[in-house]
């Protein structure tokens, strides 16, 4: 199995857009494509990642999607659940060895479609979960207060994941939330869905995420830096909420299968910085126990202890994460592609202060985290 | 339907009435999309909403796990065989979580507020997903204080049925 480099990424910020979904996102394709020197054909293989139906509503990703990111005329493929993967099927023709050089592109304008809570009760059943009310910030509602009455997390540990997430951003000049709070201002947000706050939810912005893979040899060509694939894991659990212990996601089997593959035995210690999707304030610490960060029922006191904090031992989240900016489907590449930027050293503003051998990227879709997906990354 | 939709007979286009951008300060294109479709509901769903029209509450039975879910199913999500044993449930349960809806989007379901559950009804081995109600709702703090002394809730059936989850019109405290 040949090894997969990370050579370069390009962001968009998450702040709204006059431009059209086409230049929004031929833009950072672009920048990528001028910063390595390459031409749009010398890329061998494209993967993009959109939902054209839903969250655009355009429905004309052969036009908007493929044209704008560089992908005609190229063998390439389109994937509508969560960036991550596609940043997964990227590496995959060049673990094989089959091409040397893939672009990864996540796209999204959240500026131009309804709320998400409308378009998430269209991922509910018809007949029997939509029309009862389930969307994505109803489900997560309901697996807060399970969070809060089974391991005694409190409000407040919740809102401190605000607070951390959004103090980072402030210094990520790509994040679309920009704003100094305390626990106060999300413990006394309005309740919109009790016991979720509006300041616990996160934003709907625009994000497109540009990422060139390449064989270890062409790599090493293109970048002083690469930053090695490592590991992947992967689950989605079964649909109905009422099946599920919704405190027992199947994130706890996609980081076994990543961390296996990465040989990392000790999460808690081996990791050194880690990019989770945290839609609602309390999954971070949720999906901080179940990444195994802490133990079961511990994510309120890991927050408490300060190790998750930017200066802390295991920064999570230093870019602000999807609190600060949410570009559905393409979040998850994000999350790649900053804990890339944490392992070159040129994250900027946010670096983390030790060195960072070993990052984690994790991104989540579906109603409580449904399917989850881990990626390690090495320097 | 017809105060929902006005029609441009010039784009032979519908646009949603109660629907608004925030005011853009560049130049923007509306498109609503209205689209029909048509699912079959297949034997498993159309028993338990004939059921449900009955005042019944059917689960049925996995031939492997035991384990009785509700809404019925065709095969268990976990053991991937079939679940061929009807049972008919209590219309009693315990409630495992809840949220109480107090904000307003589009293309919601009812007006707020309003509380979604999670009931776990006697002798299933799951919970329905469904509303709580039969009390006042209008204020946030009560509710939160009545919910901590609520253990039990029974079906609350809808004057008129259609064979369809509003059948059941919510759960109430018992």
């Amino acid at each position: 199995m040949q090894k997969v480099g990370i050579v370069e990424v390009t962001q968009s910020s998450g702040v709204e857009s006059p431009l059209s979904l086409m230049e929004f996102t031929y833009k950072p394709v672009k920048e990528l494509l001028d910063k390595v020197d390459m031409r749009r054909d010398e890329v061998d293989m494209y993967i993009l990642a959109a939902t054209d139906v839903f969250h655009s509503g355009m429905s004309c990703a052969n036009a908007f999607d493929w044209d704008a990111s560089g992908a005609f005329m190229k063998p390439a493929s389109r994937e509508e659940g969560d960036a991550i993967t596609a940043f997964v099927y990227g590496c995959m023709p060049i673990m094989e060895g089959r091409y040397d050089t893939v672009l990864v592109v996540g796209l999204i304008k959240g500026s131009e479609n309804p709320e998400n809570d409308t378009l998430t009760s269209f991922v509910a059943d018809p007949f029997y979960s939509r029309p009862v009310g389930i969307q994505e910030t109803t489900a997560a509602a309901m697996q807060m207060r399970l969070y809060l009455q089974r391991y005694g997390i409190t409000e407040e540990q919740c809102a401190k994941v605000v607070v951390k997430n959004l103090g980072n951003a402030l210094f990520n000049p790509y994040a679309h939330i920009k704003k100094r709070v305390n626990v106060d201002d999300v413990l006394n947000s309005e309740r919109i869905c009790d016991p979720l706050k509006a300041m616990e939810c996160a934003p709907k912005s625009e994000g497109v995420c540009a990422m060139l893979l390449a064989s270890e040899e062409k790599a090493k060509k293109l970048t002083d830096k690469p930053v090695w694939f490592k590991g992947w894991g992967s689950s989605m659990d079964t649909f109905y909420l009422g099946d599920r212990d919704l405190l027992d996601t199947q994130l706890k089997a996609a980081a076994a299968s990543a961390y296996k593959m990465a040989g990392v035995s000790d999460p808690r210690k081996e990791i050194d910085v880690a990019e989770i999707c945290e839609p609602y304030a309390f999954q971070e610490l949720l999906w901080c126990e179940q990444l195994g960060f802490c133990a079961q029922g511990q994510g309120g006191k890991l927050i408490d202890s300060g190790v998750t904090q930017i200066t802390g031992a295991l920064p999570v989240n230093p870019s602000g994460g999807v609190l600060a900016m949410n570009p559905y489907v393409a979040r998850g590449l994000y999350r790649v592609a900053e804990a890339a930027l944490q392992i070159k050293g040129k994250a900027g503003e946010h670096q983390v202060d030790g060195k960072v051998n070993t990052a984690l990227a994790h991104s989540t879709y579906g109603f409580c985290g449904q399917w989850q997906g881990v990626v390690i990354l090495g320097s | 339907m017809a105060e929902k939709y006005k029609v441009d007979k010039d784009l032979v286009r519908m646009e949603i009435v109660d629907f608004t951008f925030p005011e853009k300060e560049y130049r923007t294109s509306r498109h609503d999309t209205v689209l029909p479709y048509n699912w079959a509901l297949g034997p498993t769903w159309t028993r338990f909403f004939d059921g449900l029209k009955e005042g019944k509450i059917l689960g049925t039975r996995c031939k492997k796990c035991n384990k009785v879910l509700v809404p019925a199913r065709t095969f268990c999500p976990i053991c991937y065989e079939d679940m061929q044993e009807w049972i008919e449930l209590p219309q009693e349960g315990s409630i495992e979580t809840w949220c109480l809806v107090n904000y307003k989007y589009y293309g919601q379901v009812k007006e707020p507020p309003y509380i979604i559950a999670q009931i776990h009804l006697d002798k299933a081995d799951c919970s329905l997903t469904h509303f709580i109600g039969g009390f006042n709702l209008s204020d946030p703090d009560k509710v939160r204080g009545k919910m901590k002394t609520v253990s039990r809730v029974k079906a609350v059936w809808s004057k008129e049925k259609h064979g369809d989850i509003y059948d059941i019109a919510h759960f109430k405290p018992v």
